[in-house]
């Protein structure tokens, strides 16, 4: 169910703000994908737009086209609602639905999509919970709201809600920033795990991380003050780390600037 | 969509529906809110420009029989603006001085939490039962009559915890930083609190405070029962009945004829200018002190 | 001397005094509000020659006065109950348009129209009800009566324009601006990180709301709507000319009777004789301790909102 997604020439805008500008990449399918930068490169922009979150901001905006297979996720018949079904999202602070049980939050988004039985539900929440990592810390528990779970079995709760629903795509935007050493392990293991079933796409201002969990590394930089973000380069994360063809970004990793 | 249904799975028709169902719901429930608003601004304009001239705004209603025409709200004009007024002067130091009590000195003491809940409860009081604490106390028990001062009492029951409230939440926006750096300079806390916390606040504060006047500028209830009714001008507003604005209005429409209603008509016309001007003024000043503004 | 240097400031002690006296006299005015209504409430009440609580009639002003609470409580809280009913659904619509569907740069301007809805002084919607409402009000309650007599609220062999529906009409056009307000904060102030939650799972804009918006502003709702009641309780002036103003308990809601505690305070004190003044304050004490626990419940609500926030989540 993993798909590959194709960007060309995206630009993104906040009103009359152009955040960044003729992006053009291949995401590939079941592997792990890092988006590196500087702060207010527009990396989290560009993973916004990946399933039309972007357009949420009032004034927000975007030129250009995307390709999830052979479908273009701008073509003006798309529901974005149903695209944000196909490409899930975790956020950088793990946001639960704080009124809802544990269980609830996980089947908050099948329930969505018309009644399921409850041992359909049931069997759909173990897997996800259990995908997460999270199904032994909290299978005794299920009816408790879920936001009485530590900061990084929260963040692991929100994944559970992403996956059940089986996006072909997962988005994470700095997924472990708000997380402690420990917690940030575990999301990272997981994302190893995850990326056999799913395409990932991660943002992360750690590059120790975008190093240790992903196969292809992006990063982005600003053209200059005021100006858009802009795609740098992209290849082999091996690559990126070790001998990238840019300066900029030789400059970045080396901790010369960012 | 319809193209490769494999990839993106379209969104129920059901879900569809009802999205938009509700959609519609909420922008007829808008539009519902908003007819009766447009319906009394119009026949408040339409009705009232009929009797809004000079007469009506320089002449009272002595010596105008049942059924003539003429006449005009002068006397209650001038009893609104000496009871509002009035009410403004009793309320506003008190007000202030105990939003200041609560922010700055009372800090979880005892009887600051129960300031606070009393505040609560005098906010929720009705109008009409402020005008009868007054009747009971100032004019039956104390048996200083009707008067205008009597009216502008029970006014002020009514503004004093809306003043408390707003001046509260402006002092309160204050940064602590600034009450610091004044205490760091050797300022004691009394000149802190007027020199420094005060100012800073003070825009906020008055816009508050306009807004209380404009809400007890168009209360009947406790008039009623403490200003009583006149026809005459009495600018003396310590001793005998008065008139006021809002009482006109609610004098005039009980009336049984055409040239009253008219009459009434004026007077809202006339209330709501009063109203909305105070309203704008509030407005414009919370504006004009808004950060954003320079932008 | 060296104690000097550190001394107190002069007019700490003064201004302290002050802050603290004017709290003080708050206190004291509320209490003087409950002793001085008791006080002249308690003649008459023993003059009254029926049971007050119990008895529909009120004739304070006879020479065996005769009144009750019963009928006036009643309608009071009736009216009210109905002005809520159709101002709740109404008002929740108003601030989810105004937080979640208007076009942004509209929003800031239609909450300023609700906010005028609720500068228009009571009177003038008195005024208004009178001449215009209450002769418009025959043509919906005609037809609520034809085809909704079965249900006892509606019954009735004649229809009028001043009946107890009217009156709840103008209420609930007068406190939906104040539940409107306070929802729309709520609403505002759903997290935004929980809204894009349910966003990213592919959520409708009215799923999104269901899931995430009026969870977290439910308990800011209730408290309005009781807010919205107690001010229905206490209204006055605007409902004063439209209740038929009879004593008697009647559900009928298009029935030429209806009545209301502070109306029946408004068009009675005119003619009051002492006695007659003394019934008043009587009723208005009852008005008071009934908005109060309104008033008091609605706080509540909102202090332990503070506490069960989705916020800190």
């Amino acid at each position: 169910m993993a798909k590959q997604i194709e960007v060309s020439d995206l630009d993104a805008y906040y009103g009359s703000h152009k955040a960044i500008e003729g992006i053009t990449m291949t995401v590939e399918p079941r592997s792990v994908t890092a988006f590196i930068g500087p702060s207010g490169c527009g990396k989290s922009t560009f993973l916004r737009t990946l399933n039309r979150m972007h357009e949420v901001i009032p004034g927000a905006r975007v030129q250009g086209k995307i390709m999830l297979e052979d479908q273009d996720l701008y073509d003006k018949d798309v529901d974005p609602v149903s695209v944000r079904r196909t490409v899930g999202m975790v956020f950088q602070r793990p946001n639960p639905f704080p009124t809802m049980s544990i269980f609830d939050n996980v089947a908050a988004g099948l329930r969505l999509n018309g009644r399921i039985s409850k041992s359909e539900a049931q069997g759909i929440v173990e897997t996800s919970l259990k995908d997460a990592n999270l199904w032994n810390e909290v299978k005794d528990r299920l009816n408790k709201p879920g936001s009485g779970l530590s900061g990084g079995q929260q963040q692991r709760l929100c994944i559970a809600r992403a996956i059940a629903v089986s996006p072909a795509v997962l988005l994470m935007d700095e997924p472990c920033s708000a997380l402690d050493p420990i917690s940030t392990l575990a999301i990272e293991d997981l994302i190893a795990k995850l990326k056999n079933d799913y395409t990932i796409v991660i943002v992360t201002h750690n590059m120790q991380q975008a190093a240790r969990v992903s196969d292809r590394t992006a990063f982005f930089n600003l053209a200059g003050q005021g100006q858009p973000g802009k795609l740098v380069e992209m290849d082999e994360t091996s690559k990126i780390f070790t001998n990238p063809t840019q300066k900029a970004t030789e400059d970045y990793i080396t901790g010369r600037f960012g | 969509m319809t193209m490769s249904p494999s990839v993106i799975t379209p969104v129920s028709f059901n879900r569809r529906l009802k999205n938009r169902v509700v959609q519609g719901l909420v922008w007829l429930a808008f539009i519902l809110a908003v007819i009766p608003l447009i319906s009394v601004i119009w026949l408040v304009v339409k009705n009232g420009l009929a009797r809004f001239d000079t007469e009506f705004l320089t002449h009272s209603m002595r010596n105008i029989g049942a059924r003539d025409a003429g006449g005009g709200a002068y006397h209650a004009i001038l009893g609104t603006l000496e009871q509002v007024g009035l009410a403004t002067l009793i309320s506003v130091p008190v007000g202030l001085l105990t939003a200041i009590y609560l922010v700055e000195y009372g800090q979880g003491r005892r009887l600051a939490r129960s300031i606070s809940f009393f505040v609560d409860v005098m906010t929720g009081i009705p109008s009409v039962v402020a005008g009868l604490f007054i009747l009971a106390f100032w004019v039956l028990v104390l048996g200083l009559g009707y008067s205008g001062f009597a009216g502008a009492l029970a006014l002020s029951i009514l503004m004093m915890p809306t003043v408390v409230r707003s001046t509260e939440e402006m002092l309160r926006l204050v940064p602590n930083e600034l009450r610091e750096a004044s205490y760091a300079l050797g300022v004691p806390k009394w000149k802190t609190i007027l020199r420094i916390v005060l100012p800073t606040a003070f825009t906020g504060i008055i816009t508050g405070i306009m807004l209380a006047i404009a809400r007890v500028a168009g209360e009947t209830a406790p008039l009623l029962l403490t200003v009583f009714i006149t026809d005459s001008i009495n600018t003396d507003p310590f001793t005998g009945p008065q008139m006021g604005l809002p009482l006109y209005i609610f004098d005039q429409m009980g009336r049984p004829n055409d040239t009253a209603i008219d009459r009434a008509w004026a007077g809202a016309l006339t209330l709501i200018l009063f109203v909305m001007l105070l309203n704008l003024a509030a407005r414009i000043i919370a504006w004009w002190r808004s950060p954003a503004k320079g932008r | 001397m060296r104690r000097s240097a550190f001394r107190r400031s002069r007019g700490e002690g003064p201004f302290r005094f002050a802050t603290t006296g004017a709290g003080i006299l708050l206190l004291a005015i509320m209490a003087a509000i409950a002793v001085f209504l008791v006080v002249k409430a308690v003649p008459a009440l023993q003059a009254n020659t029926s049971h007050f609580l119990t008895e529909k009639v009120w004739t304070p002003n006879a020479t065996k006065p005769v009144f009750g609470i019963a009928a006036l409580a009643f309608g009071t809280v009736l009216s009210s109950f109905l002005a809520l009913i159709m101002a709740v659904p109404i008002a929740i619509g108003v601030a989810l348009f105004i937080s979640h569907y208007a076009p942004r740069r509209l929003a800031g301007v239609l909450g300023y129209v609700i906010d005028l809805l609720a500068a228009v002084p009571s009177v003038v919607y008195g005024l208004w009800g009178v001449i215009f409402l209450i002769p418009f009000m025959q043509g919906p309650s005609t037809f609520l009566n034809t085809y909704f007599g079965w249900i006892p609220l509606f019954a009735g062999d004649a229809v009028y324009g001043k009946s107890m529906l009217t009156a709840s009409v103008v209420l609930a056009i007068m406190i939906l601006p104040i539940i409107a307000a306070i929802s729309r904060e709520v609403f505002l102030q759903a997290p935004k990180m929980i809204e894009e939650a349910s966003l990213a799972l592919g959520a409708t804009r009215w799923e999104m709301i269901r899931m995430s918006v009026l969870p977290f502003g439910r308990p800011g709702v209730i408290s309005a709507a009781m807010l919205g009641l107690g001010r229905a309780m206490g209204e006055t002036i605007a409902v004063a000319l439209i209740f038929p103003a009879t004593f008697d308990i009647d559900i009928r809601v298009l029935s030429a009777n209806g009545n209301s505690i502070a109306a029946n305070i408004a068009n009675g004190f005119g003619e009051a004789t002492p006695i007659g003044q003394g019934a008043l304050i009587a009723s208005g004490l009852v008005l008071f301790i009934i908005t109060l626990v309104v008033n008091m419940a609605a706080r509540l609500i909102i202090a332990r909102r503070k506490e069960f926030s989705g916020a800190a989540a």
